[in-house]
């Protein structure tokens, strides 16, 4: 088990490295770096071979048989079953529900964050009601979730809603509350006030805080999906990993396990890539 | 020059100005019956030790902060809150990190509803006038300390401001910087015509720069003097008319300082 769930870290730890690589120049170092970062998953799939041989499992399958496996589910052409050539319909399904609530609660967090940070009467209005729900855990609200939203997409949506709502909130209020006061003296000085304030420097000033939010949402937003797709919808990333667990199709789990891994560090290195993008004026925003 | 200036109207009036602070140990007055006028186109130098509210006086005028009792009026009309009117220099820059060098100094033209040809036109009249202009696409953490101090004057210099306020604007400086910001700043006053109130604890910078200097004493603060420095410009520190005055100058800011000492038992007992 154990084995299992370290397997989907390792293909992202082997970009990360390989991206931060990009600074010091020269093809060797980059190359160099991608070798050094290579060692740990490879030695992992080694072990993870070797102990499946030795002990002769038949619970666990070999990486080979994730690899074949992968590939069915990508492409067909080896089992030819339910779960063959099946890949693209299941991931978009969970990239729907995932970027669905994610999008959801960045639209409904980020404005809300601005305002309770900068507004105390808000804040005051609103604080209070929020400590208390958000130690909540969010799966905690799946039965709720279920019976408002029933048995379906919608459920899984409102999870990842709420999952990545609460960094997305709290990140933004954060990031408000710390801004220099200079700057809105200076904002004032210069004859920006108002709602304008808003626009031209409680946003910008948060930015870097708003996009630690984003990160920090996205990713609980595929955390989430899996959850919120182990209920009763017929497809998806989440349902597939469930589907699996109920016919001990082991292979199949780690299968739907990688694809979630590598779909969530693609995602981060997106957001992270518009955030370099956004955040060029502060170096020490940059990852 | 001198004379026209000295008789010129004035732009702004202190009045008997109080100002208070709560503290967890009580009230703690900073400042205690300011009064001061200045005259349009003058230079002013709040000269004072740390603690002295020397800061604060010149945060009250900002209209960042308000005055216990009192008013500050500018051309007649009390002030109460920031406007353009008085522009800011801080010593900490306080420049938007996410705005290029341009785009700073032209936030004052764009939020007072400007066209974008006008405030395009002013901006790159006051990057010229502080020699940034090949800076003007950089951020300002790719700025040394004195380019960021000229953005900020070139950012309230943008805003048409009739009063620069300026809170130790080089006190974060070298001591080469410095004077070459000096140097500048002058340059600036002269060609804008502008009124300027600076803020400083030295001695040498006051008499260096102002027409007037106002010596402030603490606990709480006070308007001590105020003296004249009838020096013809640009001012040489090593002569003997400025080493006078730098002499008279720092006798009234330590003649108080030894006052407040004796003074302190006494208010104690």
């Amino acid at each position: 088990m154990s084995i299992q769930t370290t397997m989907a870290e390792p293909p992202a730890k082997t970009s990360a490295d390989a991206t931060t690589a990009q600074k010091p120049s020269g093809e060797l170092k980059r190359l160099r770096q991608l070798a050094l970062a290579a060692i740990v998953p490879v030695t992992m799939l080694v072990v993870w071979d070797v102990m499946v041989r030795w002990t002769g499992t038949r619970l666990v399958p070999s990486p080979s048989g994730v690899a074949v496996m992968m590939w069915d589910f990508a492409f067909g052409g080896i089992y030819d079953d339910a779960y063959s050539k099946s890949l693209p319909i299941h991931f978009w399904k969970s990239v729907q529900r995932v970027y669905g609530g994610f999008l959801l609660a960045a639209a409904a967090g980020i404005p809300l964050g601005l305002m309770i940070g900068r507004i105390p009467l808000l804040r005051a209005l609103l604080d209070p009601t929020l400590s208390l729900l958000r130690p909540i855990p969010v799966t905690a609200w799946l039965p709720l979730s279920m019976i408002f939203f029933g048995l379906g997409p919608k459920s899984a949506i409102f999870l990842v809603f709420l999952g990545a709502f609460y960094p997305i909130l709290l990140n933004t209020i954060f990031g408000v509350r710390s801004v220099d006061p200079r700057l809105f003296e200076a904002a004032e000085m210069l004859g920006c006030n108002g709602s304008r304030l808003f626009r031209s420097v409680v946003f910008p000033a948060a930015l870097p805080s708003i996009f630690n939010g984003l990160r920090l949402g996205a990713g609980f937003a595929w955390i989430l999906i899996v959850v919120g797709e182990m209920t009763g919808v017929p497809e998806g990333l989440g349902a597939v990993i469930m589907d699996g667990r109920t016919l001990s199709r082991t292979d199949l789990v780690i299968t739907g396990m990688i694809i979630i891994g590598i779909t969530g560090f693609v995602s981060d290195r997106i957001l992270l890539w518009i955030n370099n993008y956004f955040l060029r004026w502060s170096p020490q925003h940059h990852a | 020059m001198l004379d026209t200036r000295a008789t010129a109207s004035p732009i702004l009036r202190i009045n008997d100005l109080h100002k208070s602070f709560v503290a967890s140990n009580g009230t703690v007055e900073a400042l205690r019956g300011i009064n001061l006028t200045i005259s349009k186109g003058e230079f002013v130098c709040l000269l004072g030790a740390s603690g002295c509210g020397k800061s604060t006086l010149l945060r009250i005028v900002a209209g960042f902060e308000h005055a216990t009792r009192g008013s500050v009026a500018v051309y007649g009309f009390d002030v109460d809150k920031p406007g353009p009117d008085r522009g800011m220099v801080f010593q900490d820059y306080a420049l938007f990190p996410w705005l290029t060098v341009r785009e700073n100094i032209s936030f004052g033209p764009r939020h007072q509803g400007r066209s974008k040809k006008d405030a395009a036109e002013v901006t790159e009249r006051f990057l010229s006038m502080v020699g940034l202009t090949a800076f003007a696409e950089r951020y300002p953490h790719q700025l040394s300390g004195g380019m960021k101090q000229r953005v900020a004057i070139a950012r309230v210099l943008a805003n048409d401001t009739d009063i620069l306020l300026m809170d130790e604007p080089f006190g974060a400086l070298d001591a080469l910087t410095r004077s070459k910001l000096q140097e500048e700043l002058i340059d600036i006053w002269r060609t804008t015509k502008l009124t300027v109130i600076f803020v400083t604890h030295s001695v040498e910078e006051a008499v260096l720069l102002a027409d007037r200097v106002v010596v402030m004493s603490a606990g709480p603060g006070r308007v001590d003097s105020e003296i004249k420095i009838d020096l013809e410009r640009p001012r040489d520190v090593s002569s003997p008319e400025f080493n006078a005055l730098r002499r008279d100058v720092t006798r009234r800011l330590t003649s108080h300082i030894v006052q407040g000492r004796s003074d302190k038992p006494a208010a104690d007992s």
